[in-house]
Parts: structure tokens; C-alpha cells; sequence
């Protein structure tokens, strides 16, 4: 029943024995103690689990680790350097685009992603464009300036 | 002892700060959110951890004929399996913290809330068994192994139709499934007004069922600690010092003082979490059977089935107005749900939360409202964001709109006639509002919301196919939960407290230990900015522990918008003690009379001189002195305080919320909101906008989107995905256009009211009032979805 699966997480090569039915982001939070993704819902709908598969974001709670097999992986762990926020981090924490904290991985993460094809967009494109992620405490105002500041930034 | 008590002021916008109080500062917690180091309930792994999972109920009424858990027990990885059978006597059902006396002077019916389901079945999601296993699918594979035999009942879901002779009963103690009939006001003077008005507006209406949805689900991880026979309980709760006091008192009957409760970082709570649960208790309960620590986290469907929901009130409200548009009365009928079972404070919720608010800004001098209480099939309903508030506010300002519209009044007009304007005043409905200026916020929103502009955007609209219209609510909230006296005297059964610690480092640097708790309010920031404000240290010297009743003395935990007032209150007043010991250490080293030394900007000097010592000195006087007064005071600089309210806070403000109707398809797209509020003074504006963004798109959550349904023959509960239970996604709201005025609370010392829930409390009533401006009909159903809107505008 287990399988052997080879991915680099955050830039460190990882080879683990797991079950197949493994979840990507059960491996992330439970194998790889990196617990800054977190878990919403479990039906792809609200986004908490995003993080970058091959510079792409993907709900890690549908695809499977096994999946992974030769990706590069990033989580909320591997966005900073050292001790500098990453701009959309820096971002978010300015424009105060984060409360409880429990959406905020996630967002990050599908917001970073947005960063190949949108430069300098609209209001109403940053919104359509986090249609994947809920936020129930903030009404996404701040989220929305955050995302356009991270961006600018990070063009 | 400075006298910190805000001096009344005439209006105003907020200042701008000198200090840390006032100030936009960033916030302390966000870079360990922001890096993924927070740590919620669920990233909690202990040694030797295990695995729970609940079965439950898949009828929403049924006997339970038979149990069998032996094949369950033969799969692989089980520990332990519980059913209602394996609970000793001496375990209690979980308890409401609120009694109700009825009209008739009975106390309002209390059947037994049972841990794991005792026989019968209330609800779809009511907790039968618990499984415990070495991983979580073992458990729930094991669970599905579990033969329970059901015998279905007929089941009631709606509180309407509960309430009617001949439903099915949800507990045979209580007849017709009335938990209460609970009256406030005087009848015979709101009978009287009405007969004489001039004109009458009457209303029916729903208040929708939603359902909280913190994004992180409700989780528990339960240890037993053999060595000292003790119990941690990580759990996500806003109040865990409540939460440890019912569990041990009240429910499993052990020693409080061997339980430590610890709510970590917690992922939004909304109200939701401040309530004792089966789920935890369990797992605390069998974590000492089981020999090792039982970790449970909801999934989301289970989150939908079994956190308890919030409003589901059927209403009928009249206002009786004389014929220059004067209030003359308000006549309030509403049926409320309360679930299958009573939950932590279900049972104040439509009654001391509701029919006290009912006067609103305005001066109605009769108000009388009866509220039934009923039980159904369903999950529990207790307070979500503004608990029983945004029904009030509901109630009072559809009334005030529609009689508006009714009369040919101008909406501002027909408010500014009603307006409170002397304070204090006491309302008919038993609150006394300490200050408040609610001409200040309805100015500030009609020019926020540039109402003068409206007939040219309608127009514009227009000429596009679209219908623009425009929506008020004029809301109050009664928060800063609350003077002990006053809710005791109205069924609490517990004082309402608040407890702060204040421990001064030999270095001078501050740690704050306090009973409320931060679930995304940013308490490590304001609470920072008020005590580095008092202290003259920067914001980064003062560190704010909440949540761990291992550290904390005690506290009663957050919700109702108490933390700054009452929380926030309790630090200030052990900052007082801090201070005036700070003093007597100073004067000591400066060879004065403490008389003499007055505390400012950091540092403590003789008065009238620049002689002084550093804050930093006094406190490592304190701790390690050469030369220090023993033969008078103690040393060390750490001082606890509890505060007890005098009087409830009243924030206030005016919300206009205008809309475009699709005329073709009925979708409304919300073109801009506004609020105008006055929250008091104002510790963090960055922080506060926050929350009121935050609100106000529950509130249009509550208005568009949301509702909770119950299938009304099966009981299933119909929304239990976020397939079915539309959340507002960030293209269902605009940016919000917020600000606020100022009004100091007269009766705490930081002179604050508080913001949590204003924006959920304001804005379903401008939300629809608006939808039915734009399409010209009197009422629309919550949520007014595009279906809605579409038949209503076919229809009129």
C-alpha cells in the first residue's frame, strides 16, 4: 500500500513512504510539519490550503502528494527569506489584509500566483481572480488593496 | 491614582494621536500569521497523539433502538469507542449560562443536553458515538462499522410551525415545543398609543438561519497527564476560561483546578466558539480512558451540521407614528428557534439582546415585545456576530424605512424627527444610553455616501436597464458585556467580569495576561498601544498573552464587543495599581513624599521639578533592590484587576447601502456602502475599519446570500457544503467607504465602545431596504437572491 514519493517542498529535496490515498496537503501539515497550510473545508471551496505547485496555485486538498511526484513545491514557509517578508507578505501586513490569520496562507499563496499573468490589475480583476478563497473576516477590502500593492511590488 | 476617565466632548471626528492610542500601527501577530508559525488548534500534535472522530445522526428525529460497536472495535487502529451508554451517572448534559423566566413566572424549559445522544436523536449531526483511533481514518473507517438500528420520528424544522398544536415534540417536557414566552415592556400604554396613531406600518418577515463558518473548523486535542492527573485541553473557543468552568463544574464533575484550557490561535469565531460542546468535553473525558491525548477537527460539513447557527426569527412588528411622522409605539411578535437543545447562552439571545434594542436611536415611548421561544430539529442556535442586535436593528429599521416610504417622509427626515438627542436616556425597553449623537452619524454618512448625487446615478442607471436604490439603517447595539448586577437581575447566571494582569520585567519591558481573547480582533496590538499609551513604552515593550487558562488569572473571554471595554478596562485599572506603586518606589528613591511624584511620558518626577527616575529603574527597584522600603511595601511590580461594567456601551452609527438591480435577471449588485459609526474613542482606526469591513459583509452575506434551510419533511440539513451555503466571495462586495465620529462612552476610562459587530448589525436592513427601493415593493425576503428579486419585480 505505500508508495515512495520524491518532491522538493521550499526548496529542500523530499523522499517519503506514504499511503497513495495521501492528500498533498495532509503530507504538508502531517509529514512535513508545515502547518502554515491549513485546511478549510476539504472540497476545494475556500482556498485555505493553496500553496504553488510549479510556480502555479493549487488547492492542496484536492490533489493528491503522490501527484507532486517531481514538483517543485512552495508553502507559506518558504515565502520569506531569512528575515524579510516576502513583498505580498509585507503587503498584507501593511494594508492590514489579514485577521484571524487562518485564510491568510492561502490567500497569499493564490495571490503570489496571480503575479505571471496579472501586472497591474483592476479592482474588480483582483476579486474576480480570488473568487477561490473565502476570507470571513476581513469583507476582502483590505485583502484587495494588499493584493494590488504585492503585485505592483513584485512586477 | 490618575484619574483616566474621558472627558465628555462635543463630537468629532477622531483626533489625531499623540501616542500609541489613536495610532494606525501595524499589527504585532501578523508576521507569525503571515509565515505560517501560527499555531491553531489542529497544528497542535502531542506525543502519542490519537485520533477522534463523532458519529452522527443521520435523522434529524428518531429513537435509537440499538447500538452495537463490537465489529467497530475488531478495526484496525482503534483505541476506544463511547456511546451515551458508556457515560457515567454523574455526568451532567451541557448547560445554558441564561435563565428565562416567562411570562407565566415559570423558568424557561431545560431539557437535558446530553454529551453523546441518550436513547433519542434531536437533530441531523447529534452526537451518538465517539471513536478513537491511531489515525483519523481509522476512526472514521471504524465509525462506519457502527450498527446503530434508528426508529425515524416525524420531525419540525420550522420554529413556526414547531410552535403550532400537534408538531412533532423535540422533548416530551416541553409542550408544544415552547422553551418560553418572555414579555418586556408595558402593553396596556403600546395598546393604547396604537389606537390613537395616525398611521400604522406593519411588517412580517423572516430573519433568516446562517450559519457562522469560521474558516478554521471547530478542533480539540485532549490530554491526560497521569503523573499529576491532570487534563490539557487545546481547543478552539473564545473564552476558555468559561469553557473550563462548565466543563468541570457543571458537566464532568472534576477539579478545576487540574483542567487547563488553551484556545491558541484561533481561526475566527463570529460567536461560534464561545460555547461549551459535546465534541470537547468528550474527548476530555475519554482522553483519561483512552490513556492518551484525542485530537478532533471538524470537517466542514460537520462544521455546518453541529456549530451552533445563528438568528432564524419569525417576526410580525408594527409602528404606530402620529400624523407628523412622531413614533408613537412599536408592537414586536417574533417566534425564535432554539435549536434541539439549549446552547451556552441560546436562550438571552432573542430576549435580553433583542427586545432590549428595540427603541433603536429613537424616542418611541411605548414598546412592547413577546418572544416565543421554540424548540426544533435542528442544530442549536446561540449568538453569531451581533446575536440578537441585527435582528433588533432588523425589526426597527425595515419599520422605520417602510413607514418613511409609506408617508411620503424623506428617510433622513423621518429619523432626524425621532431622534434621541438628550442623554443620558432611558428607553421603555429597560437600557440607559450614557451619550450618543446619532445626527452626527447619519450627517456624515449622507455625505460619505454622496446621497445629493443619487438621482443622477439612478438616472445613469437607468438609461443602462439597471434599478438603483437606496437603503438606511440607523443602528444601536448595546455592548461591553455587561454589568453583573443588571444581567444577573435579568437571568445571567454568572457576573460578567473582565480580569487583566499586568507583570512589569525587572528590565521594564511588560507582559499583559488577559481574560479576553483574540480570534482576529488584534488584541496583541491595541491592547499593546493602550498599556505602551499609559506606560510611555514603545508598543514592541508590551506583549499581550490571552487564551491559556495556565497563565491567565481568569476571564470571561470575548464576545458582544467587550474587549476594549471591558477587557481593555480591567488592564487599565491594573496599570492604576502599577503606577501607583511605581510612585511609591520612586518617591522612595528620590527621597520624596509619593504625594509629590506624578507619572508621565515614562518617567516619574517630583512635581514642579526635573528631578525623575526612569520607569525602567522603578521596576528593577522593584525585583532586585539595595535600597528599597521593605518595612512598607512589597516588592515587585505585578498587578492583577478585575472591572465589572456599570452600565452597558451603545455604539451607534448610520449605514446607507446603495444597489443596482439587474432588471432582466434580478441580480443586485451592491454599487457602494457606507458607515458612519461612533465606536468612542478610538485605540487602532486600521484595526476598526477592519472590523467594520468585516461585519458589514456578514451583513450583506446575511442580505444576499446566506441562508441556512432545512429540508421541512426530512429535517436534513439541505446547506452542509460550501456548494449549498452561498459565502460572500471578495466579487459579492465592493470597497467599503467607512468613518466615524466620536462620542466618548462615559462610564469606562478609555472612554470606548466598541466595533466588533456594528457592520453585521447595520447592514442586512440597508441592504434590503435598499433592493426594495429600487424595485418599488414594500418587503423582500432574506437572502434577497436574483430569484427573489426577480419574482418580486414580476409580481408588483
Amino acid at each position: 500500500m505505500g508508495i515512495s514519493v520524491t518532491l522538493t517542498v521550499n526548496g529542500k529535496a523530499v523522499t517519503a513512504e506514504i499511503e497513495s490515498r495521501t492528500l498533498l496537503v495532509d503530507f504538508i501539515r502531517t509529514r512535513l510539519q508545515l502547518t502554515g497550510t491549513h485546511v478549510g473545508c476539504d472540497t476545494a471551496q475556500c482556498g485555505a490550503c493553496t500553496v504553488l505547485v510549479d510556480g502555479k496555485a493549487v488547492k492542496s486538498c484536492n490533489m493528491l502528494a503522490v501527484q507532486a511526484q517531481g514538483a517543485v513545491v512552495t508553502t507559506i514557509e518558504g515565502l520569506a527569506t531569512s528575515d524579510k517578508l516576502h513583498p505580498m507578505q509585507a503587503a498584507f501586513k501593511k494594508q492590514h489584509g489579514l485577521q484571524c490569520g487562518f485564510c491568510t496562507p492561502g490567500m497569499v499563496m493564490a495571490a503570489v500566483g496571480l503575479a505571471g499573468s496579472m501586472k497591474e490589475p483592476t479592482e474588480a480583476q483582483i476579486r474576480e481572480a480570488l473568487d477561490g478563497n473565502f476570507c470571513r473576516c476581513t469583507g476582502y477590502h483590505n485583502i484587495v488593496k494588499a493584493v494590488k500593492d504585492g503585485l505592483a511590488e513584485m512586477a | 491614582m490618575t484619574d483616566t476617565t474621558a472627558a465628555k466632548t462635543a463630537t468629532r471626528p477622531a483626533a489625531k494621536p499623540t501616542g500609541p492610542i489613536g495610532a494606525r500601527i501595524e499589527r504585532k501577530e501578523d508576521v507569525r500569521f503571515l509565515t505560517g508559525a501560527g499555531q491553531y488548534t489542529d497544528d497542535v500534535t502531542l506525543p502519542h497523539q490519537s485520533y477522534g472522530f463523532f458519529l452522527r445522526s443521520p435523522y434529524a428525529h428518531a429513537k435509537i433502538r440499538s447500538i452495537k460497536t463490537d465489529a467497530a472495535k475488531k478495526s484496525p487502529g482503534v483505541l476506544g469507542i463511547y456511546t451515551g451508554a458508556d457515560l457515567p451517572a454523574s455526568v451532567g448534559g451541557l448547560p445554558c449560562g441564561w435563565l428565562i423566566t416567562g411570562t407565566d413566572g415559570q423558568p424557561m424549559k431545560e431539557p437535558k443536553h446530553p454529551l453523546l445522544a441518550q436513547g433519542k436523536v434531536r437533530y441531523v449531526g447529534d452526537h451518538v458515538a465517539l471513536v478513537v483511533a491511531e489515525t483519523y481514518a481509522q476512526a472514521k473507517e471504524a465509525a462506519e462499522k457502527i450498527d446503530v438500528q434508528y426508529d425515524e420520528l416525524p420531525a419540525v424544522v420550522d420554529p413556526r410551525a414547531a410552535a403550532k398544536p400537534g408538531a412533532p415534540a423535540v422533548h416530551d417536557e416541553a409542550p408544544n415545543n415552547v422553551c418560553y414566552v418572555w414579555a418586556l415592556g408595558d402593553k396596556a400604554a403600546t395598546d393604547a398609543a396604537f389606537a390613537k396613531a395616525a398611521h400604522v406600518t406593519t411588517l412580517e418577515f423572516i430573519n433568516n438561519r446562517l450559519i457562522p463558518n469560521a474558516i478554521e473548523p471547530r478542533a480539540c486535542n485532549a490530554a491526560y497527564n497521569r503523573s499529576d492527573e491532570s487534563y490539557t485541553l487545546y481547543v478552539s473557543n473564545q473564552n476558555p476560561h468559561v469553557e473550563r468552568l462548565l466543563m468541570t463544574a457543571f458537566v464532568l464533575g472534576l477539579p478545576e483546578h487540574k483542567v487547563r484550557v488553551i484556545a491558541p490561535d484561533v481561526g475566527g469565531g463570529f460567536g461560534s466558539k464561545i460555547y461549551l460542546y459535546a465534541e470537547e468535553t468528550v474527548c476530555v473525558w475519554a482522553s483519561k480512558l483512552v490513556g492518551r491525548p484525542i485530537k478532533w477537527t471538524a470537517d466542514r460539513t460537520e462544521a455546518f451540521l453541529s456549530d451552533a447557527h445563528g438568528r432564524d426569527h419569525a417576526t410580525r412588528a408594527e409602528l404606530a407614528l402620529d400624523k407628523d411622522g412622531k413614533f408613537l409605539a412599536m408592537r414586536v411578535k417574533t417566534t425564535a428557534a432554539m435549536g434541539a437543545y439549549l446552547s451556552t447562552f441560546a436562550s438571552c439571545i432573542p430576549t435580553i439582546l433583542y427586545a432590549t434594542l428595540l427603541a433603536g436611536q429613537y424616542t418611541t415611548p411605548a414598546i412592547h415585545c413577546e418572544v416565543t421561544a421554540v424548540f426544533t430539529n435542528t442544530a442549536p442556535v446561540d449568538a453569531y456576530r451581533g446575536a440578537g442586535r441585527p435582528e433588533a436593528t432588523y425589526v426597527v429599521e425595515r419599520l422605520v424605512t417602510t413607514a418613511a416610504t409609506e408617508m411620503k417622509i424623506a428617510q433622513d427626515e423621518l429619523r432626524r424627527r425621532n431622534f434621541i438627542r438628550t442623554f443620558p436616556y432611558q428607553t421603555p425597553v429597560a437600557l440607559q444610553y450614557d451619550t450618543g449623537d446619532y445626527d452626527a452619524c447619519l450627517d456624515g454618512a449622507m455625505k460619505l455616501a454622496d446621497v445629493a448625487g443619487f438621482a443622477k446615478r439612478k438616472a445613469e442607471a437607468a438609461a443602462r436597464g439597471k434599478l438603483r436604490g437606496l437603503g438606511y439603517a440607523s443602528y444601536i447595539e448595546a455592548c461591553g458585556l455587561a454589568p453583573s448586577n443588571v444581567a444577573g437581575s435579568l437571568g445571567a447566571r454568572a457576573g460578567l467580569f473582565e480580569a487583566g494582569e499586568v507583570r512589569v520585567h525587572p528590565t521594564g519591558k511588560v507582559t499583559v495576561f488577559t481574560g479576553s481573547h483574540s480570534h482576529g480582533q488584534g488584541h496583541e496590538t491595541t491592547f499593546a498601544q493602550v498599556v505602551a499609551d499609559r506606560l510611555g513604552l514603545g508598543v514592541d515593550d508590551v506583549d499581550i498573552v490571552h487564551g491559556d487558562t495556565g497563565r491567565i488569572p481568569f476571564g470571561m473571554g470575548t464576545y458582544g464587543s467587550r474587549s476594549i471595554a471591558v477587557g481593555g478596562t480591567a488592564i487599565m485599572k491594573a496599570v492604576d495599581k502599577i503606577v501607583a506603586k511605581g510612585r511609591k518606589i520612586a518617591a522612595h528613591l528620590m527621597e520624596v513624599s509619593d504625594t509629590d511624584v506624578e507619572f508621565k511620558d515614562g518617567k516619574f518626577s517630583v512635581k514642579g521639578t526635573d528631578k525623575n527616575v526612569p520607569f525602567a529603574q522603578v521596576a528593577l527597584t522593584a525585583y532586585v533592590p539595595h535600597n528599597y522600603p521593605l518595612d512598607k511595601l512589597e516588592p515587585g511590580l505585578d498587578e492583577t484587576a478585575f472591572y465589572d461594567p456599570t452600565n452597558f456601551t451603545y455604539p451607534a452609527g448610520t449605514h446607507i447601502c446603495e444597489v443596482e438591480v439587474d432588471k432582466a435577471t434580478g441580480q443586485t449588485t451592491i454599487a457602494s456602502f457606507t458607515a458612519v459609526d461612533d465606536f468612542g474613542n478610538i485605540i487602532n482606526p486600521m484595526i476598526v475599519e477592519g472590523q467594520v469591513h468585516g461585519g458589514v459583509t456578514q451583513g450583506i452575506g446575511q442580505a444576499l446570500l446566506e441562508g441556512c434551510v432545512y429540508d421541512r419533511q426530512s429535517g436534513q440539513l439541505l446547506t452542509a457544503t460550501y456548494m449549498d451555503y452561498a459565502m460572500p466571495r471578495a466579487a459579492d462586495v465592493p470597497s467599503f467607504k467607512v468613518d466615524t465620529r466620536v462620542t466618548p462612552c462615559t462610564h469606562n476610562p478609555l472612554g470606548v465602545k466598541g466595533c466588533g459587530e456594528a457592520g453585521a448589525i447595520g447592514a442586512p436592513a440597508a441592504v434590503i431596504s435598499a433592493i426594495c427601493d429600487a424595485i418599488g415593493v414594500k418587503d423582500i425576503e432574506m437572502p434577497a437572491t436574483a430569484e427573489r428579486v426577480w419574482r418580486a419585480m414580476k409580481k408588483a
